[in-house]
C-alpha cells in the first residue's frame, strides 16, 4: 500500500476516524494492528522478516536487562563483601556475557538484511532464483533497512544500560511496526518515540489539523514536483547526457529526490502528529546548508545519528583508537590525533553507503561524502587564514554563495546514486571537463527531456513555493504556526488551494507512473 | 459558541464537497462532439422501464439496430444498451442492471466480445481504459455498476486501486483541466441526447472496397471467462422469464470466424437458445455494402440499420412472440416524439454529409 495510493488515503482516514472514537486505552492496539494490517498489504510472504526482527531484539533486550538485574541484585547482596576491584571484575564478566548476546542477535539480523540487499543485486538474483528464493529478488521486504536499525539502536541503548528494555512485547511490536515510518523513516529511538505512542489522546483540533496539513505538504512536494520531474532524471540518465547535460542531471535529481523524500517523511511525520504521536524531524532545509558536515546534519539527520552513535562513537573511542591515536601524535602531530576520528569516518560512511545498496556506487558514494568531510576538516586552519584576510563572511552575499557551492557540490556526489556501474559516473563526472555544451539549454533538448512546457511551467511554480515555504520557516519558524494565528478564511483558503494543486497538478492517476518513493527501496 | 463552530464547520464542508463536485462535472469528458459512444449508456434511464426487447453489446448493437424501425414496422418498442468494445463482463451486467428497471420480453446479447476473455486480452492498456470509462462511468451507482467495474480493471488501473476513480471520476481526470474546451462548460450541467433508444446514428457512406484482412488465429476457441458470463447471462435471463437471443451483426470486420460460429451454434444449441448470425443472411436483409455502411464494412450506417431492423423485428415478431404495440394510445404518443425526433436528426446529419 503506496503512501500516493488511493488505498492508503482510505486506511488512513477509517483509522483516523476509529482512533479517536475508541477508548483511549485501546489506541495502541489499534495502530498496531493497523501497521500490521499495512505491512502484511505489502506482501504477507515477508512478515516473518518483521517478527524474527521484533522477536529476536526484543527477547534479547529482555534477556540483558534480567542479567542486569541480577548483576545489581548480586552486587547489592554483597555489597559488603566484595572489594571494588571484585565488583569491576564481575561487571565487565556481565557486560562481556551480554555483549556477546547483544552480538548474536544483532549478527542474526543484520546477515539477514545483507542477505535481502544482496537478493535484489544482479549477481545475486541468479543465486537466488536458483534456489527456488526468486520472490526475494523482486523486492526487499518493506522497510527492512529502517526497522532493523531502529531496532538495533533500541537493542544497542538496552545493552549500554541507556534506555530500559520494553516488558510488554505488543508495545515493542508498535515500536518497530509504527506504519507511518516503517517505509522511510524517521528512524525514532524508543525514548523518543514511545511517550506519545503508547499514550492516550484526546482529540486536538489543532493537532490533527496541523497534523494533515503537513500531509498535504508531502503530497504536494511528491506528487507535484518529484514525480513529474523524475521523467526527466530517467532521460538525463541516459549516456548522451554529459557536460552540461550532467549538471542538470545533478540539479533534476536533487530536487527530485528532495521533493520525495521531504515528502514521504512530511506524510510520515504529519499522519503521525494527527494522531498524536511525535516523531524526529530528519530534514531541516539541508540546502541551505553551507558546509557538508551541516548539511549531513540537516539531512536524513535520524539515519545520521544512529550512524554518530552506534558506529562512529563506538569506533572513534575504542581503546585501538585510543591507542592509534596516542602513538600517531607522536608521529604525525594534529593530524594523528585526528586519525581515528577519520578511521571511523571512514567506516561510517562505508556503512551508510552500503544501508543504501550494495552495489559499488553506493560505497563510492559512502566515500566521496567521507573525503569531502575529511578535506573540509583538514582545510579548516586555511580556510580561516583566508577570511581573516579577505573578511568575505561579513558580506551579504557569501552566505548565499556557499549554500549554492554546497548545493553544486552536493549535486555532483548524489549522482553516484544513479549509476550502478561507477565507471559510467565517473566517465560522466570527467565530461564536465571535456564537453561544453551549454547550447542544449537553448536548442530544444530541454523540450526532448520527458517534461512538456506546462510540466515546466508547474515544476517552476511550486519549486518557487517550495523555496518560499522554506526561506519563512528558516527565517520565522513553523509557518503552520503563523498561519493559526491568521484569521481562519484565509487559513483555510490557502490550504483548501494547497489541496487543488496536489489534486489537479499532482502525477498520479492512469498516463503516470505510480511511483514508490526512493527510499523505499533502502 | 460550540454550536457555531459546527454551523461554519458544515457550511466549509458542504462548499467544499459542492466545489469538487462542480470541478468533477466540468473536468469529466462529456462526449458530447466526436466520441458520442462514451454518453450512450447514461441515456437509458431515462426511457428504461417499457421496452419489450433490450440490445446489449458492443459497436455491433448501437450501431445496427434501429429501434426506432423495429416501432415503426413492428410496433415493437425497444432499447439499446451499447457502448464501444463493450466487454462480456459489461454486457452481463448491464444487463443484471437492466432487470432492476424492467424485465423485457427478448434480451438481445451480440456475441462479437466473446472474443475477449480478460480485460487484458484487448490489447492496449490504455485504450481498454478509455472503452472501460465510457460504459462504465454512464452507468448508475449500484452493486452492479461495482461489479462490472471489478471485472474490469485493467492492470494499470488495479495500481492505481482503480476503483476508486470510478467512484471519485475526479481522481481519473483530475489533469484534465488543460484540455477543457467550450463543450465541457457548455455540458456542466446537463448533456444532450446523442442516440435514438441507444442507437448512434451515422448517415455518411463509404462502400466496401476491398477485403479486411487479419491472420488467423493460433486458437480459436472462447475462454472460459467469456463462458462464464455467456452461462450467467442464461440463467439470469431464465430465471426472469425473458428470451435470451444471440445474434451476430452483419459486418465485415472485424471477422467473424467460422471456429466461432461454430462454437455459438453449439452452444445455442445446448441452451435452447436463438441464435442468428447476420451474416449468413446479407441477401436476405438487402445489405448493399455500396451504400449502407459508413465505414467500408466495420459498421452499418443508417440505411443499413433501417433494413436490418426491419429483417429482426420479423423475426422478433414471428419466432419471439413480440406483439405490435401501436395500438396503445400513450405508448404510440411518446414512440411519435421518438421518431420525429430521429427523422430530424436523419435529415440534419445528411444534410452535414452531402
Amino acid at each position: 500500500m503506496l503512501f500516493t495510493s488511493f488505498n492508503f488515503l482510505a486506511f488512513a482516514a477509517v483509522l483516523l476516524v476509529l482512533y479517536y472514537l475508541i477508548p483511549k486505552k485501546g489506541q495502541w492496539i489499534l495502530l498496531l494492528a493497523a501497521s500490521y494490517f499495512f505491512y502484511i498489504c505489502a506482501g504477507l510472504e515477508y512478515l516473518g522478516f518483521i517478527l524474527f526482527t521484533t522477536i529476536s531484539t526484543y527477547a534479547t533486550a529482555y534477556v540483558i536487562s534480567i542479567i542486569l538485574k541480577k548483576q545489581d541484585a548480586y552486587l547489592a547482596e554483597n555489597k559488603a563483601t566484595l572489594s571494588r576491584d571484585e565488583r569491576k571484575a564481575y561487571k565487565n564478566h556481565v557486560k562481556c556475557i551480554n555483549r556477546w548476546i547483544m552480538i548474536a542477535c544483532l549478527f542474526l539480523n543484520f546477515a539477514i538484511l545483507a542477505f535481502c540487499k544482496a537478493c535484489i543485486v544482479e549477481p545475486f538474483q541468479a543465486i537466488a532464483e536458483e534456489r527456488g528464493l526468486s520472490f526475494l529478488t523482486v523486492a526487499l521486504p518493506l522497510g527492512i533497512s529502517f526497522y532493523m536499525f531502529q531496532s538495533a539502536g533500541y537493542l544497542i541503548d538496552v545493552y549500554r544500560g541507556t534506555a530500559k528494555a520494553e516488558k510488554n512485547f505488543f508495545r515493542y511490536a508498535l515500536f518497530v511496526s509504527f506504519f507511518p515510518q516503517l517505509v522511510q523513516g524517521p528512524i525514532s529511538r524508543l525514548s523518543q518515540l514511545a511517550p506519545s505512542l503508547y499514550a492516550p489522546h484526546a482529540f486536538d483540533g489543532k493537532q490533527v489539523s496541523f497534523g494533515l496539513q503537513r500531509v498535504l505538504w508531502g503530497y504536494f512536494k511528491k506528487l507535484v514536483i518529484a514525480d513529474r520531474i523524475v521523467a526527466a532524471v530517467v532521460t538525463l540518465k541516459h549516456p548522451e547526457y554529459t557536460g552540461v547535460g550532467f549538471i542538470l542531471l545533478g540539479v533534476f535529481y536533487a530536487i527530485q529526490i528532495y521533493a520525495d523524500f521531504t515528502g514521504g517523511i512530511d506524510v510520515a511525520i504529519g499522519l503521525g502528529e494527527a494522531l498524536g504521536i511525535k516523531m524526529p524531524e530528519n530534514f531541516i532545509r539541508p540546502f541551505f546548508s553551507k558546509n557538508i558536515a551541516e548539511y549531513w546534519r540537516r539531512w536524513h539527520s535520524t539515519l545520521g545519528e544512529w550512524m554518530k552513535d552506534y558506529i562512529f562513537y563506538p569506533i572513534s573511542v575504542s581503546s585501538p583508537m585510543l591507542k592509534l591515536s596516542k602513538a600517531a601524535r607522536k608521529k604525525l602531530g594534529n593530524f594523528g590525533k585526528r586519525l581515528p576520528v577519520y578511521i571511523a569516518s571512514i567506516a561510517t560512511w562505508f556503512v551508510t553507503g552500503i544501508w543504501h545498496g550494495l552495489t559499488p556506487n553506493f560505497i563510492v558514494w559512502g566515500m566521496l561524502n567521507c573525503f569531502v568531510i575529511v578535506v573540509s576538516e583538514e582545510l579548516t586552519p586555511l580556510y580561516e587564514k583566508f577570511h581573516n584576510r579577505f573578511h568575505l563572511k561579513q558580506k551579504a552575499w557569501y552566505g548565499g554563495f556557499e549554500m549554492l557551492r554546497m548545493f553544486a557540490l552536493m549535486n555532483l556526489i548524489r549522482s553516484c546514486d544513479l549509476f550502478p556501474h561507477v565507471g559510467d559516473y565517473f566517465s560522466r563526472l570527467g565530461s564536465l571537463f571535456t564537453t561544453f555544451n551549454f547550447h542544449i539549454l537553448w536548442d530544444g533538448t530541454m523540450m526532448k527531456l520527458g517534461l512538456s512546457s506546462l510540466d515546466y511551467a508547474i515544476l517552476g511554480f511550486s519549486i518557487v513555493i517550495v523555496f518560499a515555504i522554506s526561506v519563512i520557516q528558516e527565517k520565522k519558524g513553523s509557518v503552520r504556526e503563523l498561519l493559526w494565528n491568521k484569521p481562519a478564511v484565509l487559513r483555510y483558503v490557502l490550504i483548501y488551494a494547497l489541496f487543488l494543486i496536489v489534486l489537479l497538478m499532482g502525477s498520479f492517476g492512469i498516463g503516470y507512473n505510480p511511483g514508490n518513493f526512493i527510499y523505499n527501496q533502502f | 459558541m460550540k454550536k457555531k463552530s459546527v454551523v461554519i464547520l458544515s457550511i466549509t464542508l458542504c462548499l467544499v464537497f459542492l466545489s469538487l463536485w462542480i470541478l468533477q462535472q466540468l473536468l469529466m469528458p462529456k462526449y458530447m462532439d466526436n466520441t458520442k459512444e462514451g454518453a450512450l449508456i447514461s441515456e437509458y434511464y431515462d426511457n428504461a422501464g417499457n421496452n419489450d426487447v433490450v440490445f446489449i453489446g458492443d459497436c455491433e448493437v448501437y450501431e445496427n439496430f434501429s429501434p426506432i424501425t423495429l416501432w415503426e414496422k413492428y410496433g415493437i418498442t425497444s432499447f439499446i444498451r451499447g457502448s464501444a468494445q463493450q466487454m462480456i463482463w459489461q454486457s452481463y451486467y448491464l444487463m443484471e442492471e437492466t432487470f432492476r428497471y424492467e424485465t423485457p420480453k427478448v434480451m438481445v446479447f451480440n456475441v462479437l466480445s466473446m472474443k475477449y476473455d480478460t480485460p487484458s486480452s484487448t490489447g492496449d492498456s490504455g485504450k481498454r481504459e478509455a472503452y472501460n470509462r465510457m460504459t462504465l462511468d454512464g452507468m448508475r451507482w449500484s452493486k452492479h455498476k461495482w461489479n462490472a467495474i471489478q471485472a474490469s480493471l485493467t492492470e494499470e488501473e488495479k495500481t492505481w486501486n482503480g476503483e476508486w476513480m470510478y467512484l471519485f471520476p475526479l481522481l481519473r481526470y483530475h489533469d484534465r483541466w488543460s484540455q477543457l474546451n467550450r463543450d465541457d462548460f457548455k455540458y456542466l450541467f446537463h448533456r444532450d441526447q446523442v442516440s435514438d433508444n441507444g442507437y448512434l446514428m451515422q448517415t455518411g457512406i463509404k462502400p466496401v472496397t476491398g477485403e479486411h484482412p487479419e491472420r488467423p488465429l493460433a486458437d480459436y476457441t472462447f475462454g472460459e471467462n467469456s463462458y462464464y458470463y455467456l452461462d450467467k447471462m442464461v440463467e439470469l435471463c431464465k430465471a426472469k422469464g425473458t428470451q435470451l437471443v444471440l445474434i451476430k451483426a452483419p459486418t465485415l470486420s472485424p471477422i467473424w470466424w467460422d471456429e466461432w460460429d461454430a462454437q455459438m451454434e453449439a452452444y445455442a444449441e445446448e441452451h435452447d437458445l436463438l441464435y442468428i448470425n447476420f451474416l449468413d443472411h446479407q441477401d436476405e436483409i438487402g445489405i448493399d455494402w455500396n451504400t449502407d455502411t459508413y465505414d467500408t464494412g466495420f459498421h452499418l450506417n443508417v440505411y443499413g440499420a433501417e433494413k436490418l431492423s426491419d429483417y429482426f423485428g420479423k423475426i422478433l415478431q414471428e419466432e419471439c412472440g413480440i406483439t405490435d404495440r401501436r395500438n396503445e394510445t400513450e405508448l404510440a404518443e411518446i414512440w411519435q416524439e421518438k421518431v420525429k425526433i430521429y427523422y430530424e436528426r436523419k435529415a440534419k446529419m445528411e444534410a452535414a454529409t452531402q
